[in-house]
Order: C-alpha cells, then structure tokens, then sequence
C-alpha cells in the first residue's frame, strides 16, 4: 500500500506522469489528421474514427482473451481498432471526393456515425473487464510507489513518439511523402504529374483513420482503460485542432499532443495537494493553453504557415 | 457550375401526394399506437383502446442506461416498475444532456408517446427544464431525483424524491476509516452540489466516528462523466499516500479499476463494483431504486397523484425505507471493521443515530449546524448543504 506522501512533489510528478499516460490518443489522433490534411482534405470524423477504435479494440481484446490468452489479445485489439478505423476512413475518402461534396460536413456526419455505431456496438462491453496492454516498467528502480506508477510507459506512446519523426522523413525524402504534399498543396501540379488525386487522398485518409482508431485502443486498453460511452470526452475533436496549432508538422505535433495530454492532470495534481480553488480554471488548462500559444505566434501580416494549399478547397 | 434541372411537379401532383401521405401518417399512427396495447390484453387492430389502458411512464437519464453507476440504478429501478407492475408501460431516452434537449425529450414523451408521469432522473434538468415543462402540462406529474423542489414556489405537479444515500456513505466512512492505515482518505467528486456535498460530509464523518484524526481530500472533476479526468485524480491521490478512495461520479468504473491498479482500497457507489477490484473493494453504497418506483408505479395505477394531493411532494428515505443499501464487505474489511459498520447500520436504521450533530463545524471553523440535537435526515437544512466539514480537505469554490 501506498502510504507515504510525496506533497508538493506529487504536482510536478503528476504531470509527467499525466503525460505519459495521457498524451498517447493525442498522438495518434493528430498525427493521422496531419498526413490527411497534408493531402488536402479534412477529416473531423476522427472522434467517430477515435470512439470506434476504443470501443473494437476492447471488444476484441475481451472477446478474444480466453483464445489467445491476456498477452495478445489487446495487441490483436489494437490491430481491429486500426482496421476499424481503415473501414470508417474509407467511406469518409470515397464521400469526400465525390462532387459538390464538402469533407467538412462529410466529417461531421461521420463523427455521427462512428459515435454511433460504436455506442450500438458496444453495448455490450461496456460491462466486462478485458485484458489491458502490458506497460513497461521503468520505474522499477525507485522504492517509491508513485514513481513506480508514474514511470509505466506503454508500448503505444512509444510507438507514436517513434511515428512522428518517420512521418516527418516520410513527408521530406519519400516519393510517396512527395505525392502526398503535391496532391495537398497543388492538385493540378500533381494531375499534370500524373499522380491520381483521388488515390493519394484515399489512402492517406485510410491511414490517418488507421492511426486515429489505434489512438482510440490506447484509451480503452491502457488508459484509462474502460470501455464507456463517454469516453473520448471530446479529444478526437481537440487532436483536429491540434493539428493546426502544430502547423501541420508532425514533430509538432507530437510536442503539442504532450503538451495537451500533461495539462489534463494539472487539475486533478492541484487538488491533490491542497490548491483547491479555481479548479474549473485549472481543468480548463488546455484550452487557455491553446489560446495564449495561438495569440503568441499568429500574425496579422501572413496566413498560416505550413497549411497545405489545397486545403478546405473544393474541386 | 451547372446544377440539374429541377423536377416539375404538377398542382395535381401534389395534392395526390399530400393525401396520400396524410394516410400513411394516419395508418402507422393507428398501428403503433395500438401495438403497446397487446400484452395488456387488447386485440391487435382493435384500434381505439390501444393507449388508453396502459399508463405510460417516462424515464429520461443523463448518461448511457448501462454505465455501472447511477444511470444503471434508475433504469434497473425502471425495468423493476414495469415488470411488478402490471398497467405501466415505461418509455425511455438515455444520454439526454441537461440542456434544452430535455426539454424537447419530455415534450415528445408527452405529446407522442403520451406519457403521464416523467422521471427526468438527472440533477440538472429540475430548473427551468422540468418548471417550464410542468407549467405548460398541468395534467403530467413530473418526478425529480433531487431535492430541490419547494412546497408552494414550484408547480404542483412536481415533486421530488431522493434517497439519504449519505447514511450508506456514512456506513461506508466507518469501513474506510476502520481499514485506512495513512488516515487519509480521497473523494474523486463531479461538482460542488448538496447531494455530493452531503455524500463527502457523511462519508468523512462515519471515517471521523472510528478515527478522528481522519482527513478527505476531495478532487472535484467538474462534469459527470470524465474517465481520463477522474483517472487522473485517482493516480494524484495515490501519490498522495491516500489509501482508500470512493467517488460520486456517473460511472466508478474507472475509479474503482484506477485504484485497484495502484493498489489501494476502493469504496463503490451507486451499484455494486466488487468484480472490478476484486483485492482492494472494501463496500459501497448503493441506489435501490426498484423498491421506491414499484410503490409508486402501484400508487398512479390506484390514481393517486400529486395534484391531489395523495403522493407527497417530498419522497425521502433512507436505509431503513430500502432507498439504499450496502454493498457485501470485501476480503480486506477486518472483523472489527465489520463490527463498527453494523453496529453504525442498526442505529441508522432503527433512526438512532444521527449523522450531522450539533456544532458541526465546516472546514473554514465555522459552525453550521447549531448546537444542540444536531440535524436529523429529514432536516430540510441539509438539502441545502453548501459546505464541507472539519476534516475534509478541498473548497467548493470553482
């Protein structure tokens, strides 16, 4: 049992430990909106795209752990999520490039519809415990509990700290990154490359939806690790924005996302040590956050910086 | 760019397919509203009788019907009405937020489904929701889980009703105070309100009555449903050396599986969470609601209401009215732990014991219940409740 305190320490390592624990459905959220949005397209259905992950990938894992026991049946939940995701992505793709059709109200239809589905579907999980992802102990080291606690990292944030920079090389030294910046930032210079528009958009929704619905497993299979309704509490929606604020750099992003995922537990930290006036200020951290950075660096003389040329274009 | 050209259609046209529409509208109106009617008896196609017999019963949550908490307790109280009682037929809407989408819900209850009396279930919608709804619909009896109808300024026919489910909590304080070795215990809270006041002030005075030097440290959320919030709070009072945590959240789910992986105890509420920590749940309190709704299920079909006067406005009880009730002790509650929460549940039941005394002091030293008796359960005061007591830890200013 936990029973020495750590006081006004708790603060500091709360917020780390929020991060860590915190940050990773950001991460894959904003990382998969960014490639979509660098091919010129917008997908707000990630929160659909998000609550489906979360919801297949505990589904599976719980329905699945008696046959390959509670090792792989959460890593088996996480491939569902992400193909659940794929299945979501593609219709998003198919629809939104269909004529006089605008991908934002194709998204808002599709976080709708991916809420939904996932709410019909996964009525019944929201009852039964499935086997959680293994963490990494790093905390193993210290005598103290919360450091312990604090210091299990999960294969997931790893993997998506690991993606952002890919990405990044992806965008700069690939061909395929090259395809996927031209068809975002001019889709006639790409046409008359002979890239076809529509598939590059096509995939790279797919992929980004793959990416959003693993970051939907890493709320249902790490944390907080329950399947309910109300899960996602709006952070598939607040990852779109993120991308923004990261100026559509997945390096960025991935800052941003640690960033998001630490201000959560400001609130909670606080309380916990005896500073309890002005929660609702405190758990509003993150949205002040994004504001003061977004007075700070915007500039009434440019657009933004970064944004792909196409995007929010119709054709 | 070039749009398609309209359709014409012709005046005839359209008059044809009005009708036809109008008809179709009233043919399915007659066939749904005759099909509820079936298990009470009446013949399908019998047309007529379909919505009279069956007194139709609203009940709307705030949060999903299966959350494993306080939305599950009124719908499992629902499903126990219409089952024990024959003649009512429930219609029911979930995750209804406490905006003006509920008061669009219970119009549609009322103006479609023909419901009679509502069960708005969330704190929330009472003011001006569930006001407005029953100044425009005199003849619906409008049931609020909540206390904050009052005799003579709300219309008359609201009221409200609502379980002293502190005494569990009270209970529950015993068995935490009884088990907690740091003497620091943690209330992960949704928002300042007098019910969730009243649940963190009982649960710490039932700690205080077996150690006084016990402490709460309370965590609000801010919303009902947070689970990465109250996670968060959960980890924040382990690290805090806090070594038994309850909550009054929509769903303890998240709070309960939190602490049992940091490895300390857990106090459930609303319904029974023992399988989800199944080393660290010590007891908990829980909602009985199918006992208070099939009483008042058979009470509408005797056609008492509240306008006239047969039910009453206020509808309170405790442990001893099977408002509430306990959850079995866990494999960590020790013998004598036992003992002190029996002992505590016997005298709340045969009224006894009396939860608030006198010279209650808040946490800022200010006095607030007078001295003398002290405040009994039904004290309307304590419905009103806006501090917290000696020995919590937090402040309910935003």
């Amino acid at each position: 049992m936990a029973t020495e305190a750590l006081g006004w320490w708790g603060v500091p390592l709360g917020i780390i430990a929020g991060t860590l624990r915190g940050s990773a459905p950001f991460l894959f959220v904003s990382l998969g909106e960014c490639l979509t949005e660098k091919s010129g397209k917008i997908n707000l259905g990630l929160e659909g795209t998000l609550l489906m992950g979360a919801m297949s990938a505990y589904g599976v894992s719980f329905l699945t752990q008696d046959m390959v026991g509670s090792f792989w049946a959460p890593w088996l939940g996480v491939l569902v999520a992400g193909l659940s995701g794929m299945g979501l992505g593609a219709i998003h793709g198919w629809l939104s490039q269909q004529r006089r059709v605008n991908d934002v109200a194709v998204g808002i239809a599709m976080i709708i519809f991916g809420s939904g589905l996932a709410f019909f579907l996964g009525k019944p999980f929201i009852q039964p415990q499935a086997s959680q992802l293994f963490t990494f102990n790093w905390g193993a080291w210290s005598s103290i509990p919360a450091v312990q606690s604090a210091l299990k990292v999960s294969p997931l944030f790893l993997i998506g700290v690991a993606i952002a920079p890919l990405m990044q090389w992806f965008f700069r030294s690939t061909r395929w990154g090259l395809y996927v910046r031209a068809v975002g930032d001019s889709p006639d210079a790409a046409l008359a490359m002979g890239i076809s528009i529509f598939k590059v958009r096509f995939l790279s929704i797919m992929a980004g939806s793959f990416l959003a619905g693993i970051g939907g497993a890493c709320l249902s299979l790490y944390f907080p690790g329950v399947w309910t309704e109300r899960i996602s509490s709006g952070q598939g929606l607040m990852a779109v924005a993120l991308v923004i604020f990261a100026r559509w750099n997945p390096i960025q992003c991935l800052w941003a996302s640690l960033l998001f995922g630490g201000a959560q537990s400001i609130g909670p930290a606080f309380q916990s040590v005896g500073i309890d006036s002005y929660y609702y200020l405190f758990n509003a951290a993150p949205y002040i956050l994004t504001l003061v950075i977004m007075v700070i660096t915007c500039s009434p003389k440019r657009t933004l910086i970064g944004a792909p040329g196409a995007l929010g274009k119709s054709d | 760019m070039a749009y398609p050209r309209q359709p014409r259609f012709s005046r005839r046209q359209v008059v044809r397919g009005l009708m036809a529409t109008t008809a179709f509208g009233v043919v399915t109106k007659f066939g749904t509203a005759c099909s509820p009617g079936t298990d009470a008896g009446s013949a399908p196609g019998d047309s007529s009788a379909g919505g009279g017999e069956d007194l139709m019963v609203g009940f709307i949550y705030v949060g999903p019907k299966d959350d494993f908490g306080y939305n599950q307790a009124h719908a499992e109280g629902a499903a126990a009405m219409a089952a024990n009682v024959a003649g009512i037929k429930i219609v029911e809407e979930a995750s209804v937020p406490e905006t003006t989408a509920v008061a669009e819900t219970m119009r549609s209850m009322i103006e479609i489904d023909g419901a009679k009396v509502l069960f708005p279930t969330s704190f929330g919608y009472f003011d001006p929701y569930i006001l407005e709804l029953a100044t425009e619909f005199p003849d619906v009896q409008f049931f609020h889980a909540g206390g904050l109808y009052q005799e003579g300024v709300h219309p008359d026919n609201v009221g409200s009703y609502f379980g002293y489910i502190d005494e569990a909590q009270y209970v529950a304080g015993v068995v935490a105070g009884a088990t907690s070795k740091s003497g620091k215990l943690g209330f992960v809270a949704a928002k300042p309100i007098p019910q969730v006041l009243r649940n963190i002030n009982a649960f710490t005075l039932g700690a205080k009555s077996v150690n006084p030097d016990i402490t709460t440290q309370v965590i609000f959320t801010g919303e009902w449903a947070e689970p990465v919030k109250e996670a968060e709070a959960t980890n924040s009072m382990a690290d805090q050396g806090i070594d038994v945590v309850t909550c009054h959240v929509d769903s303890p789910k998240v709070v309960m599986e939190t602490a049992e992986k940091r490895g300390i105890f857990s106090s459930g509420y609303h319904a029974n969470q023992a399988p989800l920590a199944p080393e660290g749940y010590l007891t908990g309190a829980e909602w009985d609601w199918s006992s208070i709704y099939t009483r008042l299920g058979e009470e509408f079909l005797a056609g008492k209401t509240l306008m006239a006067g047969d039910i009453p406005h206020i509808l309170r009880g405790g442990l001893a009215d099977n408002f509430c009730k306990l959850s079995d002790y866990g494999p960590a509650v020790s013998e004598e732990a036992k003992a002190a929460a029996d002992a505590a549940k016997d005298q709340l039941i045969k009224g006894e014991l009396i939860i608030y005394p006198g010279g209650l002091k808040d946490n800022n030293g200010n006095v607030v219940v007078p001295e003398g008796e002290g405040y009994k359960q039904d004290n309307i005061e304590l419905e009103k409740m806006d501090y917290l007591i000696e020995g919590v830890q937090g402040s309910i200013e935003g």
